[in-house]
């Protein structure tokens, strides 16, 4: 642990990320940007695990692996949806996300 | 003894309804002529051994006639009150067998003739086989419950046949008028059906008719409006009864009804569906002789008497023969009821009811045989007015003398059928009521004056030129009127008396010498005036009726009736009740439901912008959700 | 000392993940979320896990910004200004993101946590063993569905990337 900082202070600072992350996805009109916001959302909950790890259950390894395996899983859904955006940049030349209201009533 | 069997008297009928029905295209017309007749045959030959059991074998234990009853459970409503189906054999029953039997196998084999080239023969046919299956069943039915399922059935029956001849307008609406009618007053016959059961406890007749049983003794239990709740059930089944028989005033479906063919008219308007309102009060005699004091039974004898007279006046001025003979129906069917009126119910005084099933049987008689005769004139002559006939008894020397036979026998000649049943009501309304008795005398003395009115008209009167001679009739026609004629003279020889009373024991009648000769009489009288006036064409019955001037519009016009109730129901009912009611309906409960519908639809598509297709709105309304939630389920911060 | 160098890296997160969601410019929101990544290096890097400091560091401010960067240059001009929402929309999504973040701070500071002292680092070489071993507390089987996972994601990407011509 971090000589002074109690476990309250990083729990903090990983809430107003995610929180931002969430503005960010909410308030976006470009694809990639949201990309951008939802790496921060899973970035925040990986730190997440990781803290209460270290503080709390020290002798496991489990917050560790499982931020592995959020790094890994965010790592590819990037991938996947970098490709799914340069598909449709080919189809209608246009990565806002208005242009994808097809699904509407 | 068991009569179980007289359940297949009216279920042969039913069959051979049934056969014709289902095969209609495929049987040839001449087929079902011979299957019809067959099976009201073998119901025939079922009827009269019946009867010959029933009078003559076991029908009498210790001087009284004893009632058979087979019945089966239907429906319970409580422990006491239930529905029953079965037969009821008794006095009335069988006699009503014999009648509807015996006028039935004739119209069958008289419309074996008449209905020849038609091309809905079969259906004709399956047609009156389920009417005569509809009547066996009302005659034999054992409750009140079952008398109206019959009841109805008949009414259905007739609509069909008054209806046979679709393509006219006037037949149609003819029919429509006389169900419609005939239904309304069925209303009455529920309700009263409906009071006697709930407060009498029972439906079954034999339960209701015990003079020493529970209902009859206890009729002033419950009372309504000053009077017992039971005489407002007599009351209103008395409803049905006049409607059905065309009491005035209900009957106005009557004389319309003769669009039908004539066998029709013949059978049901003649001989046995009109005469089913009388089988009912005489059915349910002693609860309307025992109850109040046979208050409702003066009604029964006040409406008969006016009945009566009523249609005698109105039949004086009628062109068509048949609405002649239909009003004479109605006039006859006064008598009955007037009969059933007066009558008593011990031994000699139950001299009405006796009267009355006297005269229905012969009136059955003499009155299908005219119709049967007036539909062979009409066969010959394509017409059904008096003004297209005169002199026929050259041409249909048969049908003259049948039609001479009936006529007499309906004005009450001496030795003839109708003047035996006749003379008994007379007698028995002369002992109750004596207004009562004038006015039978007089319309007795109508009856005879419009008959030979009829009868002088059609075979004597002028000597009219036809286009093409009238030819008598065919043998399959002609035997049924032999065949009534004889039963029209016969039939007066019965000693109903020792058959069929009141109290269900014999008893002697005997003629009434002084007031036999006053009826016949005014019989006399009747003929003789109608001799003079129209034996011979002269100008004497226009000079009559201008003297009468508007007495004689009156008359000819029915006493404008019809107008009065087409008045009432169009201009006051219609007009002023059901407008408003329509106009109800359709926009105040109609438009609930429309603004029911589109509210709905507004609402979707006000709601159906959620779906907006923006996945940042649907990722708002999760987090907003999961954040809301949150803080109403976990930390109880309702907002 | 720690402490310092902690308030300081959360403040370069904090201005710098404002500033990914709130810039105009394509580029400069996808540099701004690369120090933010590092930033998170960094306090793994202070809590004694380098292991995981490094692999974040590796795939995500090597990988996966790169990634972005090549998508970027491919489906944009780069000096394009980008267009903002409307204000109700940022007015309710800021009102949201407030909600939420007072109820999950409630919920940390009501909540008695029991921190265990300890200075402890990880061994890469028990990670090693715990993501391979079948035995209690072993992680072999999430190990196993995400290299299944990362085939997927490879062939499934080279499949959507490729578009059309896939057909001929």
């Amino acid at each position: 642990m971090i000589q002074g900082i109690s476990i309250y202070e990083i729990l903090t600072l990983s809430t107003i990320i995610f929180f931002i992350g969430v503005y960010g996805f909410l308030t976006r009109k470009n694809l990639i940007t949201m990309l951008l916001s939802i790496e921060l959302i899973l970035n925040a909950s990986a730190i997440n695990f990781v803290v209460i790890n270290k503080y709390l259950f020290p002798e496991n390894l489990q917050g560790v692996y499982f931020s592995i395996f959020i790094i890994a899983v965010a790592a590819a859904e990037s991938a996947l949806a970098v490709a799914i955006i340069i598909n449709l940049y080919k189809l209608i030349t246009s990565v806002e996300v208005e242009d994808t209201e097809i699904m509407k009533y | 003894m068991d009569f179980t069997y007289t359940i297949l008297i009216p279920l042969i009928p039913l069959a051979v309804f049934l056969l014709l029905g289902f095969n209609y295209g495929k049987i040839k017309p001449a087929i079902s002529g011979w299957i019809g007749s067959l099976g009201l045959f073998a119901s025939f030959i079922l009827s009269y051994y019946t009867a010959y059991k029933y009078f003559f074998e076991v029908g009498k234990v210790d001087g009284v006639y004893q009632t058979f009853v087979h019945k089966w459970r239907w429906m319970s409503f409580t422990d006491t009150l239930h529905i029953d189906m079965g037969v009821m054999i008794d006095q009335i029953s069988v006699m009503m067998l014999i009648v509807v039997s015996t006028i039935s196998f004739m119209v069958h084999l008289y419309s074996r003739g008449y209905m020849k080239g038609d091309t809905g023969y079969t259906k004709f046919f399956s047609f009156l086989s389920l009417f005569t299956f509809s009547m066996m069943g009302l005659v034999l039915a054992a409750n009140l419950f079952q008398i109206y399922i019959f009841w109805e059935l008949v009414g259905v029956s007739s609509f069909l046949l008054i209806g046979y001849y679709y393509t006219k307008p006037s037949a149609v609406s003819a029919a429509k008028k006389a169900f419609i009618v005939t239904r309304f007053a069925d209303l009455g016959f529920l309700i009263g059906i409906l009071i006697i059961g709930y407060y009498g406890g029972t439906f079954d007749f034999v339960e209701l008719t015990n003079p020493e049983g529970n209902v009859i003794a206890n009729w002033a239990s419950t009372s309504f409006m000053g009077l017992s709740v039971i005489t407002w059930g007599l009351m209103l089944i008395f409803m049905g009864g006049a409607g059905k028989s065309a009491m005035f005033p209900l009957h106005i479906w009557l004389p319309d009804a003769m669009e039908g063919p004539t066998p029709v008219s013949a059978l049901i308007h003649a001989a046995t569906m009109v005469v089913a309102g009388v089988f009912l009060v005489a059915r349910l005699f002693p609860m309307y002789f025992f109850v109040e004091d046979g208050y409702a039974l003066n009604l029964v004898a006040w409406v008969g008497a006016f009945s009566s007279l009523f249609a005698a006046i109105i039949a004086l001025t009628q062109n068509d023969i048949k609405r002649v003979l239909a009003y004479s129906t109605m006039s006859q069917i006064g008598y009955m009821m007037l009969a059933l009126g007066v009558s008593g119910y011990d031994g000699h005084d139950g001299l009405g009811y006796m009267a009355s099933m006297f005269h229905l049987f012969t009136h059955a008689m003499f009155k299908g045989l005219l119709f049967l005769a007036a539909g062979a004139i009409i066969h010959a002559v394509h017409s059904n007015y008096l003004k297209d006939m005169g002199g026929l008894r050259k041409f249909m020397p048969i049908t003259h003398i049948t039609f001479l036979i009936a006529a007499l026998s309906i004005s009450g000649f001496p030795g003839f059928a109708g003047f035996f049943s006749k003379d008994e009501i007379l007698v028995a309304a002369f002992e109750h009521n004596k207004l009562i008795y004038f006015i039978g005398v007089f319309v007795a003395g109508l009856t005879a004056f419009y008959m030979f009115r009829l009868y002088f008209g059609i075979f004597w009167g002028k000597d009219t030129k036809y286009e093409h001679a009238p030819h008598e009739a065919p043998k399959s026609m002609t035997i049924p009127l032999m065949f009534l004629a004889f039963m029209s003279i016969a039939s007066g020889y019965i000693h109903f008396s020792e058959y069929v009373t009141a109290d269900k024991q014999s008893f002697e009648a005997h003629l009434n010498y002084p007031l036999a000769a006053i009826a016949v009489g005014v019989g006399l009288v009747g003929i003789i005036l109608a001799f003079v006036f129209y034996k011979k064409p002269t100008n004497l019955p226009d000079k009559v009726s201008n003297t009468f001037g508007s007495l004689y519009k009156w008359t000819y016009n029915k006493f404008y009736i019809d107008e009065l109730y087409l008045f009432v129901t169009k201009d006051i009912i219609f007009k002023r009740i059901s407008a408003p009611f329509a106009w109800f309906d359709r926009h105040i409960v109609d438009g609930t439901m429309n603004l029911i519908g589109n509210s709905t639809v507004a609402t979707s598509k006000g709601i159906k912008g959620l779906q907006s297709g923006k996945v940042q709105d649907y990722a708002f309304a999760f987090i907003a959700g999961v954040v809301i939630l949150a803080m109403i389920f976990i930390y109880n911060w309702i907002i | 000392m720690e402490r310092i160098i902690f308030y300081i890296l959360a403040l370069i997160m904090i201005v710098f993940a404002i500033k990914t969601v709130s810039s105009r410019k394509m580029l400069r929101s996808v540099i701004y979320l690369l120090f933010v990544l590092i930033g998170i290096s960094g306090i793994y890097f202070l809590i004694d896990y380098t292991f995981l400091a490094a692999i974040q560091l590796a795939v995500y401010a090597g990988g996966v910004i790169v990634l972005i960067i090549f998508s970027v240059l491919m489906v944009h001009h780069i000096e394009l200004r980008l267009d903002v929402t409307s204000i109700k929309d940022r007015i309710l999504a800021g009102i949201i993101s407030l909600a939420g973040i007072s109820v999950t701070l409630f919920a940390i500071y009501t909540y008695k946590f029991n921190p265990v002292e300890n200075y402890n680092a990880i061994d890469v070489d028990e990670i090693g063993k715990g993501l391979l071993s079948y035995k209690e507390g072993g992680f072999i089987l999430p190990f196993e569905v995400i290299s299944v996972l990362l085939v997927a994601v490879m062939i499934g990407a080279i499949i959507i990337a490729k578009g059309k011509r896939l057909e001929q």
